[in-house]
């Protein structure tokens, strides 16, 4: 067995500096990986591009970075959810490209998979599509995406291993799964650390070759954005 | 004329045996409530479920099971989860059998668009321009006109698009319209909505052949 396992926060985040591009997983708060955020706005790091489906709140998930200014770009497919975001946005200060929610998980798969490029028709005939190569196959339109290329991948999963095995939990796996390989480093933070041997090979949803640190989350909010219930009866 | 309710429950009846449905915020998400219940239906959000139930009872949230407008569901006995790349693979892969979601405006070509209004906060497209370039049958809910009473049915797009040529059904407060290469086809009225009101409302190619029925819902 390789160990993944790395003892603290701290040392999870080796190697993190400033300008860097970081993938990050969760869709809107769900399955985010609360511990390496929050290093990160302890650390300081400025001058970051993160790529994430969502910009996090006002206070929680990505939107803890943006207070601090810590942002330079954002790469997400919807960011509504988040007024300190708009206002950077709106003045400029923040560097916003949204992308079609398929096409930012496909360009992690791609990048995790060793594929350059791939075509989609997502966003064919849109401004999405403006500067890029367009191509018909079997009668339909389809334009080229590519890779992306990160420096970290931050991801949260539920149950993992010292050899970086890892199980999701619901829809808080979203984009966590794409995300793991597709960068240099692969961090992944879980809720439950258990011991080698204790999950099942046959339901491991990523093999521990995928990620290159794993750490136990120390504390997890998991925040829930959008309370939804009915009456019983 | 139709209210919100009324807009869904009229698209409920599109709805087929054995469909995999996407439904879309807004109204599209009131069409869950009004399938027949004698059909097998399951509802799919592209955040990464299959098989979505109602929302849960208080006290039952569960901040890992949410749907695509980040609302706490609940699942039903046959049920996956699975990432955003399969997601999407079930999308674009035209698996879904029929997405369903709103529009601000629709061209008579079929153009739809819905995720940006220039000069405004923009929120992003989320999934929309995945589903709407993928998806063989795709079925627009909307208003007929705009706050300002202008119309949404147009000859052409005047916002950034989110797809072109994809729409093939529109289910609008006034009329259920489909998309031809001829332009808009009145099929069926609203309740008490004559022919004149909707082509009245509506700004593109409005296509009347013989007497058009009034819904049924």
């Amino acid at each position: 067995m390789i160990n993944k396992k790395v003892d603290n926060i701290q040392e999870a985040l080796e190697g993190v500096t400033d300008n860097m591009t970081f993938l990050v997983g969760g869709f809107g708060l769900s399955g985010i990986p609360e511990n390496a955020i929050a290093e990160l706005v302890n650390l300081d790091v400025k001058g970051l591009t993160c790529i994430s489906n969502n910009a996090g709140v006002d206070d929680f998930g990505l939107g803890l970075l943006l207070q601090k200014r810590q942002i330079k770009k954002m790469i997400s497919s919807y960011v509504g959810e988040n007024e300190e975001f708009e206002r950077q946005m709106l003045s400029g200060e923040l560097e916003v490209e949204l992308i079609p929610q398929g096409t930012l998980a496909e360009r992690c798969r791609a990048a995790q998979a060793g594929i350059p490029a791939f075509y989609t028709p997502a966003g064919y005939g849109t401004e999405v599509a403006e500067g890029k190569e367009s191509r018909e196959f079997n009668g339909k339109m389809y334009i080229l995406e590519q890779a992306f290329k990160a420096d970290f991948a931050f991801v949260k999963a539920w149950k993992g291993d010292e050899a970086g095995n890892l199980i999701f939990k619901g829809t808080a796996r979203n984009f966590n799964p794409v995300m793991c390989g597709a960068a240099k480093i692969t961090v992944a933070e879980v809720e439950e650390l258990v011991p080698l041997g204790a999950l099942d090979p046959n339901q491991i949803h990523i093999p521990g070759i995928f990620v290159q640190r794993i750490l136990q989350g120390e504390r997890y909010e998991k925040r829930i954005e959008q309370r939804t219930v009915r009456q019983r009866n | 004329m139709l209210d919100k309710t009324g807009i869904a429950q009229r698209i409920a009846k599109e709805v087929k045996d054995g469909y995999y449905v996407n439904l879309g915020i807004g109204i599209p998400t009131l069409v869950a409530n009004y399938v027949r219940n004698d059909i097998e239906v399951e509802f799919q959000s592209e955040n990464g479920v299959l098989g979505m139930g109602p929302f849960p009872f208080e006290g039952e949230e569960d901040a890992d099971v949410i749907n695509a407008g980040k609302q706490t569901i609940t699942t039903l006995p046959g049920a996956s989860f699975f990432d955003s790349a399969l997601s999407f693979s079930m999308i674009r892969g035209q698996h879904v059998d029929l997405t369903i979601l709103g529009a601000m405006e629709v061209a008579e070509n079929g153009d739809i668009a819905n995720w940006k209004i220039p000069g405004k906060m923009v929120k992003g497209m989320g999934g929309a321009m995945d589903l709407v370039a993928s998806a063989e049958n795709i079925i627009v809910a909307m208003m007929h006109t705009n706050r300002e009473g202008e119309s949404k049915l147009l000859k052409r797009c005047s916002l950034p698009l989110t797809g072109v040529g994809c729409v093939k059904k529109i289910v609008t407060n006034l009329a259920v319209v489909e998309v031809t290469p001829n332009g808009f086809k009145l099929l069926e009225r609203a309740p008490g909505v004559s022919v004149e009101e909707i082509q009245k409302a509506t700004e593109g190619t409005l296509i009347v052949e013989g007497d058009i029925p009034e819904m049924e819902l």
